[in-house]
């Protein structure tokens, strides 16, 4: 029962992980992108459509980074080069992808995704690991995408902390001035993390049409893109400790539909609000107890010109 | 090698030609769209301007489309004033139409104008609630507000869904899930062929115009957008501007949410405001903030949506069509800004 | 050929323009190995816009730079770093979240790991070799200014630069500090480095220089052997024509304890103790001129004496009233004219993106009596502000932050006095102004204080201290080690007294 619980929390929490490190990547730089949530849609809808018209995962998935990263590709282009406001232009980014995907989705609906897709996804136990008591079923015989979420946040936990880039890049999201006086080029690093940030989250938007509905709906993401943008805020934009933030909001994603059977008073329709609310639990507690680094890269949101006088 | 320098001045057939340049390229690009559904671009765009001025009756949907635009643009505008980013207007509409729903639902005995005046009174108060729930942790805890909006119209979606499965279902739906229809008595009277939510949008124009501009609450409201500390060395007391401000633009929100449930839906369901809210802060952004400005971007906004329904029956062209191109004409519009504030200049 | 070898940097018939200022306008200069070179002029004189160009932040319109012989290009720092040029800024640039290892290390190439042990160790030893102590893993905000200073030249020899480039190295530092850096820049100077330093204290000039280059208005005036001037030569190239360098200090009438301050304590957010039992007295028509080194507390003493800062205990007393716990606005009502100048001029004092009329209306726009604002009588201030401080603007619609700094600072200035002043409180007034417009801004102040206003004028140039105000007061740490006569000290001894090496018994207080 609980196990069941557990499994479907990482499921639904695994969409959450990619966009929320994608964001952490793209925040360190300095670049507040709040067009996850589009980003997501695009991925979605073309992982989608792609998977459904080829029957190949890897295409699916591969195009799905490709829109997201477009997706990001525009938002560089304004933020960085053209200087645009970051919160206008990331909303804007948000229409584009709610636009796009119900544009493109309209054909989509109702569609049953091809079986190969439907294998690809099941789950493979790794030998040893899945055989941990309560855990090891939990957490190693899932499918191959919740690996590769694991392995994107601890590549890039170790990529942030532990390389020269990754140095780099927390310098630029911190005092962009100096990173550039050092001799570190600024804007190469941000339209990498920008993008890099928006081809993760059009994987995470492709695990959830591929993988958590799995169909096409419109509007699928519902709101997780806007989540995963606080997310950030409760991993003190530190990408181990969104294991812990994802996971836990898939929880809360799924709790009020797997509490229906037990016929508790509440109506689903209110605990269905517990991921809002709780998100804005952890901003209010997040920004009552304002302490050193958690109010995130210094330079996020502002536009960085050298000769500006 | 190409260098950027700051334009010191920017003459207005310079400014008007970049903006228009924008919108241009903007359509251009959004024909790429339409050329892959193999249809022709000038076609699907004179078909949209058709589908929302060829007759009378489009025209009057046209402005229909356009009062909760404009309300939702000026409220917006006045928190975007002070740089804060209310991207909630869109929960604050929803929440302003409960308030009034439930109104509708419990007085629908009661004479037409005291039932329409507290239903509009219950709106304000509703949104200026769900406006100011954010703008008190901003002001005491410097709580991110763009997120806490956001969640908040998620909330807002919630509750509606609730109502609309639960306490408010209609009996008599037959099992469809669906609040009750408004009595007549609770439906705004049209003025012109339209409901009379035209007359108090225009007149929200004009006060905001009047109240940013020319008033000491305005004032302050724009010297705590450009500078906090600012506004504290003059002796303003900055939480409380920051919280009647929100007040103020979640009021007009909710405002808009009365007037779609009671002018256009006659009912309260989870469509009651179509987005608008998140329309509006393209409008408002995209007019400077400007109350006269708004009007105008509104109408033409309006249009587009209007027109996107139109080509769905004429063209079976997804009606998602106009969203996408008001999204493509906000990347080119921000984009654009650029030139007019920096000038490149081309050298070997 | 062996001159040419020596010639470390060459640039010729530089031009840069930002805008419509002309920055930087047929520039030549030239740094030989092993000597020291100090870029002397007023603020604007395009100096530091001389040497971002050298580093690479800007691009020149037009000129040719030579770096060790070679032509070179730069359009990012990192080509100039890669030449061997290495600036230390007036600003550090410095990523306070990271460790002083990392900040050395950053921008340099290398394993794509970071081995943190190895890198430590290779800091050390650059550290020993040329007499800097430090701890590797403190992470730049817990750095004390000459720490950081520390930091940014360690950064440069790391990359193994043999150009050095520091932009007003000692505007920070207490006059002990000054001199251990120039100890290390002499010892630099040995190891076969070329020194460019930016300066415009004459004095500093003298003494380390071997040759001096004077710019003014964009160009230079000249370039002399430091051994063969005289800092009033110097002083005239620098300014155009002969003036007296002294600033006037009037006789005024004193009212004796005007303002009074008794055990003053303010916490910050963090609940550090910022202000220690504060005492000191104010008296109208004097200047208490207020000296310490950055970050001892100034900011919380102006905020706490404008009612911006919250007291942890204390009084503030005005001609017996008691003002503490005040908000500006209460202040205000209850008939205390307080000025307050604050250091940042256009991020509190003023609104940037605002004209001259709304700016204005600021102080007063609450006194009007309906909800509407009018705007006609601060027009009419602004026109008269314009016509009697001889501000230079398109006109008072015009936005205050298009305007040039000693403009911005007369617009405060003016709008401050215009409201008839008991106290005025105004923190580094002359910053980033030049000599003109900071002889405005002492005239202005020496104006009030014969009207007997009171003035509390926080400073950083010692000597403008020393010859301005009528009594010193001498922060370190949050606490007064002294109030001093100007006439009875000196500016070593006000060093000892900003780093806290000597304190004053309270009965030795003027």
């Amino acid at each position: 029962m609980l196990s069941d619980f557990l499994v479907a929390a990482i499921v639904a929490g695994t969409p959450l992980l990619f966009a929320v490190l994608g964001e952490i990547f793209a925040e360190r730089s300095g670049k507040l992108n709040l067009g996850l949530e589009g980003m997501m849609l695009m991925g979605a809808v073309v992982g989608f459509q792609v998977g459904l018209s080829t029957s190949q995962v890897g295409l699916a998935l591969l195009s799905a980074m490709i829109a997201g990263g477009a997706g990001a590709l525009i938002f560089a282009v304004l933020t960085i080069t053209l200087r645009s406001n970051q919160v206008v232009t990331g909303l804007a980014l948000t229409m584009f992808g709610m636009g796009f995907s119900s544009f493109v989705g309209k054909n989509l609906v109702g569609e049953a995704l091809p079986e190969t897709i439907k294998l690809f996804f099941q789950p493979y136990p790794i030998p040893f690991l899945c055989n941990i008591p309560f855990l090891g079923p939990i957490l190693f015989a899932r499918d191959p995408l919740v690996y590769g979420g694991y392995a994107a946040v601890i590549i890039g936990s170790l990529y942030l902390y532990r390389t020269r880039c990754g140095l780099h890049l927390r310098a630029v999201g911190e005092n962009t001035a100096a990173a550039d006086a050092a001799g570190i080029r600024v804007t190469l690093y941000q339209y990498v993390h920008v993008v890099l940030g928006g081809i993760l989250c059009g994987l995470g938007g492709a695990y959830l049409s591929l993988v958590d509905v799995p169909a096409w709906q419109d509007n699928i993401t519902a709101g997780r893109g806007w989540i995963a943008i606080a997310l950030v805020i409760f991993c003190k934009w530190n990408p181990w400790v969104v294991f812990l933030g994802a996971y836990l909001f898939g929880g809360l994603d799924i709790i009020g539909f797997r509490l229906q059977r037990f016929d508790i008073p509440i109506s689903q329709y209110i605990i269905d609000m517990l991921p809002y609310l709780v998100t804005i639990l952890i901003l209010v507690i997040s920004s009552v107890r304002k302490s050193r680094g958690s109010a995130g890269p210094a330079e996020m949101g502002h536009p960085y010109f050298r000769e500006e006088k | 090698m190409i260098q950027m320098q700051t334009r010191t001045h920017c003459p207005g057939w310079y400014l008007f030609a970049v903006r228009f340049g924008a919108v241009f390229l903007a359509l251009l690009t959004a024909s790429i769209f339409i050329l892959i559904i193999k249809q022709n671009p000038l076609q699907v765009y004179w078909a949209m301007i058709q589908g929302a001025a060829g007759t009378k009756y489009r025209i009057s949907e046209t402005i229909v489309k356009a009062v909760p635009l404009l309300l939702c643009s000026l409220g917006i505008a006045a928190a975007f004033r002070m740089k804060f980013w209310n991207i909630g207007a869109e929960g604050q509409l929803m929440v302003g139409s409960v308030a009034a729903t439930f109104f509708a639902l419990h007085g629908a005995t009661w004479p037409q104008p005291l039932l329409l005046g507290s239903m509009m009174i219950a709106a304000i108060l509703a949104g200026a609630l769900w406006g100011l729930i954010p703008a008190f942790f901003r002001a005491r805890f410097k709580t991110n507000e763009t997120i806490f909006t956001l969640m908040m119209n998620y909330v807002a979606l919630n509750i509606i869904t609730y109502l609309q499965y639960g306490p408010w279902r209609d009996p008599r739906a037959m099992g469809f899930p669906k609040i009750p229809t408004f009595a007549t008595n609770a439906v705004l009277p049209k003025v012109w062929n339209v409901h009379m939510g035209w007359i108090i949008a225009l007149l929200v124009a004009v006060i905001m115009y009047v109240f940013m501009r020319h008033t000491k609450k305005g004032y302050e409201i724009a010297v705590v957008g450009e500078s906090e500390n600012t506004a504290r060395y003059a002796g303003m007391k900055v939480g409380g501007i920051i919280m009647l401000t929100m007040a103020i633009s979640g009021a007009i929100c909710g405002l808009a949410g009365m007037i779609e449930a009671s002018g256009v839906s006659r009912t309260l369901s989870v469509h009651v405001s179509g987005g608008v809210g998140y329309t509006a802060i393209i409008t408002a952004w995209l007019s400077g903030l400007s109350a006269p400005v708004m009007v105008v971007v509104c109408v033409l906004f309006a249009a587009m949506i209007q027109g996107g329904t139109y080509i769905q029956m004429a063209h079976h062209i997804p009606q998602s069509a106009a969203q996408l191109l008001q999204a493509i004409i906000l990347f080119f519009v921000l984009g654009s800004e650029f030139f007019t504030r920096y000038k490149l200049v081309f050298k070997r | 050929m062996t001159i040419e070898t020596d010639l470390y940097v060459k640039m010729q018939d530089i031009c840069k323009t930002f805008g419509e200022v002309r920055a930087n306008h047929n520039i030549s200069f030239e740094v030989h190995r092993g000597e020291i070179y100090a870029l002397l002029g007023e603020n604007g004189a395009g100096k530091s816009t001389l040497m971002n160009i050298l580093s690479g932040i800007y691009t020149p319109d037009s000129g040719r730079i030579y770096v060790h012989g070679e032509e070179k290009h730069f359009t990012t720092p990192s080509q100039s770093i890669e030449a061997g040029i290495g600036m230390i800024y007036q600003h550090f640039k410095l990523v306070d979240p990271l460790t002083a290892t990392e900040n050395i290390i950053l921008g340099q190439k290398g394993h794509f790991l970071l081995n943190k042990r190895a890198l430590s160790r290779r800091i050390h030893e650059l550290a020993d070799q040329y007499g800097f102590s430090i701890d590797p893993n403190k992470q730049a905000y817990d750095m004390s200014v000459s720490e950081k200073q520390t930091v940014e030249i360690l950064k440069v020899l790391y990359r193994g630069a043999d150009i050095l480039i520091l932009d007003e190295p000692t505007a920070v530092l207490t006059p002990q500090e000054t001199k251990k850096l120039f100890d290390v820049m002499r010892a630099m100077k040995k190891q076969g480095c070329a020194i460019v330093i930016i300066t415009h204290k004459l004095n500093e000039v003298m003494e380390i220089s071997d040759w001096v280059s004077v710019m003014r208005k964009g160009e230079t005036v000249g370039t002399i052997k430091t051994s063969e001037t005289t800092p009033t030569e110097l002083t005239n190239m620098m300014v155009g024509k002969t003036v007296s360098l002294s600033i006037h200090r009037p006789e005024a009438k004193k009212e004796p304890g005007v303002f009074k301050v008794t055990d003053l304590c303010v916490r910050d957010k963090e609940g550090v103790l910022r202000l220690d039992h504060i005492n000191f007295e104010l008296n109208g028509g004097e200047i208490l001129g207020v000296a310490g080194v950055a970050g001892s507390g100034q900011k919380q003493l102006c905020e706490a004496l404008t009612g911006l800062q919250p007291l942890e205990s204390g009084s503030i007393h005005f001609r017996g009233r008691d003002m503490a716990g005040l908000s500006p606005r209460e202040i205000s009502l209850s008939g205390i004219s307080v000025s307050f100048i604050p250091e940042d001029r256009l991020g509190m004092g003023l609104v940037a993106n605002m004209d001259m009329v709304d700016n204005i209306i600021l102080r007063d726009y609450y006194r009007q009596k309906t909800f509407l604002l009018h705007r006609r009588p601060s027009e009419e201030k602004a026109e008269r502000l314009v016509t009697t401080l001889n501000i230079q603007t398109p006109g008072v619609h015009h936005a205050v932050k298009k305007l040039s700094g000693g403009n911005i600072q007369k617009v405060l200035l003016g709008r401050e006095i215009a409201c008839d002043p008991n106290v005025i409180i105004t923190a580094y007034a002359t910053r980033g102004l030049d000599v003109g417009s900071s002889h405005v801004v002492y005239e202005l102040l020496n104006k009030q204080k014969t009207k007997g206003v009171a003035i509390l004028y926080f400073g950083e140039d010692l000597d403008v201290l020393l010859e301005l105000s009528d009594r010193i007061m001498v922060l370190c740490n949050g606490r007064i080690s002294g109030i001093v006569d100007p006439n009875q000290v000196d500016k070593e001894a006000l060093g000892f007294m900003m780093s806290g090496a000597r304190k004053l018994d309270r009965e030795d207080w003027v």
